[in-house]
């Protein structure tokens, strides 16, 4: 909706804009700025009201949170609440449990996604193409939960720590992702090594990696982010309450279960468990991302397009 | 490690086609003879893949192969594969089971209401954001809007069980404005909404990341030209700035109808409850409580094969229509 600008409006407007060079700027134009500019703002509003939502809970005493008093700050401040949680020894051993899962997981993904992309990288190596293509395939399909859970009950893994690494150890976006960036490191430097004596396994440790820190750095961060949010491997292959990762503790308490063997703290208080310690232990849970985020946020956008390139 | 390879001039003095019969004949000895070659020239290499292969063979494909439990009888405990052949019997019996087909039905109606939600929710985010001017105001609304996808489901589903409990914001909203508290999670007419807004919530900031890039990429020039022919913004928008994200979004449509049949199960499980079933339930949930709570396994993976090659068929049909009708594909 481009109102009647004069030319001298034309002329004058693109001085300020950014985007002037393609645009004619109107009335119009500048009403639906006003507009957009608002409407982003509602939605950042709507993206961080549950949040602070929950942090102002977290502080608030149950009986203000009970009367539906608490909004954005909280009513009854204490911190009573968090030290309830925190006492809880169930708590920090699914807490130590959720960290030392995240490093052996991210651990195993990491060398296993950087030999297959390594080698998948290789584009006159015969059989790259069914190499591929064993991977690609199982993003499309998949052998379901109930195979997967035969599977690993069968192998003997329940109650361990295998359980949850192995089956999700390679996600074939990440390797699909770190196969695109080793695809454009210079091919020079690798062959000038070759040729200095240097064997497959000396470029990829001393060339290859070193070169890849950026593209290391995002897959450690994809994975040990998805490691940290999983639940549902360990809900299904962990039987005790001394295995769960935090993810799985935060479950059960906010689906006011009260599993057998968990004496932690919450459990001899009623069946539903109250919403400031679901509000406390969920922000508790996302602490660690929260705190990182503003760090790790651009290595995942260049992941994400990373992968696009080639996906 | 480069390979000796026939080097010929182009347009050298012989003639073309017994240059190009020369080239053949050497591909194809060194196709006969070069996995014998290969392998001694490249074993550090394909080392490298035994232990990823092995990742796949184990956990991904030996998966596929378990699904012979579907026409099988299985013992839990007993043979990985089954003990006998039972041929269609499973299958029979979900094709005649009521709550299977309840829950199809669930499948198809809330991957259907996602995907009509969650689809053109980026897009119209990407181009919002697109038009503003402060490069340090909209990178603030991406990072926001970014943050819920970093989050645990089991912290969604939390947020939501807070935000809609009886004391909540949302109750709280609804008494301000003199209306009852409602018990959404526990109510199946609410569910559908539920489910769908907050993957809405969590899934657009995160999804302008591949749209905002594509819009960097569409040509200047090309506005510059609609704009002398007379068009407007919004027509601009509509000729110039959506063809140019169109092969992003078909591609994106496509990956998100290979997830159509699997709607969002772990976030389904956290929230649904016996009171919702009737609109929650999906196949994946279902498979779950018949197969790991109950212990029908061979039943379970009945259902859960003929819910795998529905999604493998959409993804092949919505990638062969796009194909021939939009000329973007996956494959």
């Amino acid at each position: 909706m481009v109102a009647a600008t004069g030319p001298g409006a034309a002329r004058t407007e693109p001085l300020r804009s950014g985007r002037s060079s393609r645009i004619q700027v109107g009335r119009g134009y500048r009403v639906f700025q006003v507009f957009n500019v608002l409407i982003l703002l509602a939605v950042v509003a709507a993206t961080l009201y549950p949040f602070l939502n929950l942090l102002a809970q977290s502080f608030s005493s149950e009986t203000a949170i009970a009367a539906g008093h608490v909004d954005l700050i909280p009513k009854g401040f204490n911190l009573t609440t968090y030290k309830t949680v925190m006492s809880d020894p169930v708590f920090w051993e699914n807490y130590r449990n959720t960290v030392e899962y995240t490093v052996v997981a991210t651990l195993i993904a990491m060398v296993l996604t950087t030999c297959y992309a390594y080698v998948l990288s290789k584009r006159n190596l015969k059989g790259r193409g069914f190499l591929i293509g064993v991977a690609v395939f199982t993003m499309f399909f998949n052998g379901g939960l109930i195979p997967n859970y035969v599977l690993v009950n069968d192998l003997g893994l329940r109650n361990s720590l295998w359980a949850i690494v192995l089956p999700n150890a390679i996600s074939v976006f990440n390797l699909l992702v770190m196969k695109a960036f080793f695809e454009n490191l210079p091919s020079e430097l690798e062959e000038a090594a070759a040729v200095d004596g240097l064997n497959t396994y000396g470029i990829l440790l001393r060339i290859v990696l070193p070169l890849s820190k950026a593209v290391l750095a995002t897959m450690v961060l994809f994975y040990a982010v998805s490691f940290w949010n999983s639940w549902f491997s360990a809900f299904l292959y962990m039987d005790h309450a001394n295995y769960f990762p935090v993810t799985v503790y935060l479950r059960n308490l906010i689906a006011g279960a009260t599993s057998g063997s968990n004496e932690g703290a919450s459990s001899d208080t009623a069946l539903q468990v109250a919403a400031n310690i679901q509000a406390v232990t969920i922000v508790l849970t996302v602490l660690p991302i929260l705190t990182f985020y503003p760090f790790i946020q651009k290595y995942f956008v260049s992941g994400v397009m990373l992968g696009a390139v080639k996906g | 490690m480069t390979i000796p390879r026939i080097l010929e001039p182009p347009g050298s003095t012989q003639s073309g086609r017994a240059a190009a019969a020369a080239r053949r004949t050497a591909r194809a000895r060194r196709r006969r003879t070069s996995w014998r070659k290969a392998l001694r020239r490249d074993w550090r290499l394909y080392s490298l893949a035994v232990g990823p292969l092995l990742f796949f063979a184990v956990f991904r494909y030996l998966p596929m192969i378990g699904n012979v439990i579907a026409f099988r009888w299985y013992q839990p405990g007993g043979n990985l594969f089954g003990e006998y052949w039972v041929g269609l019997y499973y299958f029979q019996m979900f094709w005649d089971d009521p709550t299977f087909w309840h829950v199809f039905a669930n499948t198809l109606i809330l991957g259907a209401l996602s995907l009509l939600f969650t689809f053109p929710a980026p897009v119209i985010l990407a181009l919002l954001l697109n038009e503003i001017r402060s490069s340090r105001f909209k990178r603030f609304v991406q990072s926001m809007s970014y943050l819920p996808h970093f989050l645990s489901i089991v912290v969604v589903a939390g947020i939501i069980m807070q935000l809609l409990s009886d004391t909540g914001p949302v109750n709280q909203l609804m008494q301000a404005v003199g209306h009852a508290p409602v018990e959404f999670l526990q109510q199946s007419g609410w569910f559908r909404q539920i489910y769908v807004s907050s993957e809405v919530w969590q899934t657009a900031g995160w999804g302008t990341i591949l749209y905002l890039a594509a819009l960097t990429t569409i040509d200047g020039q090309l506005y510059e030209q609609a704009r002398i022919d007379g068009a407007n913004r919004w027509q601009q928008t509509w000729h110039v700035t959506l063809p140019g994200i169109r092969p992003t979004m078909v591609t994106l449509l496509i990956l998100n109808i290979g997830t159509f049949m699997a709607v969002g199960f772990e976030k389904i499980l956290l929230l649904y409850n016996p009171l919702t079933y009737s609109t929650a339930d999906v196949i994946s949930t279902y498979l779950y409580r018949v197969g790991v709570q109950s212990g029908s396994f061979s039943y379970a993976a009945a259902i859960g094969l003929f819910e795998s090659v529905i999604g493998l068929f959409l993804v092949v049909t919505a990638n062969l229509i796009s194909r021939r009708v939009v000329g973007t594909s996956l494959w």
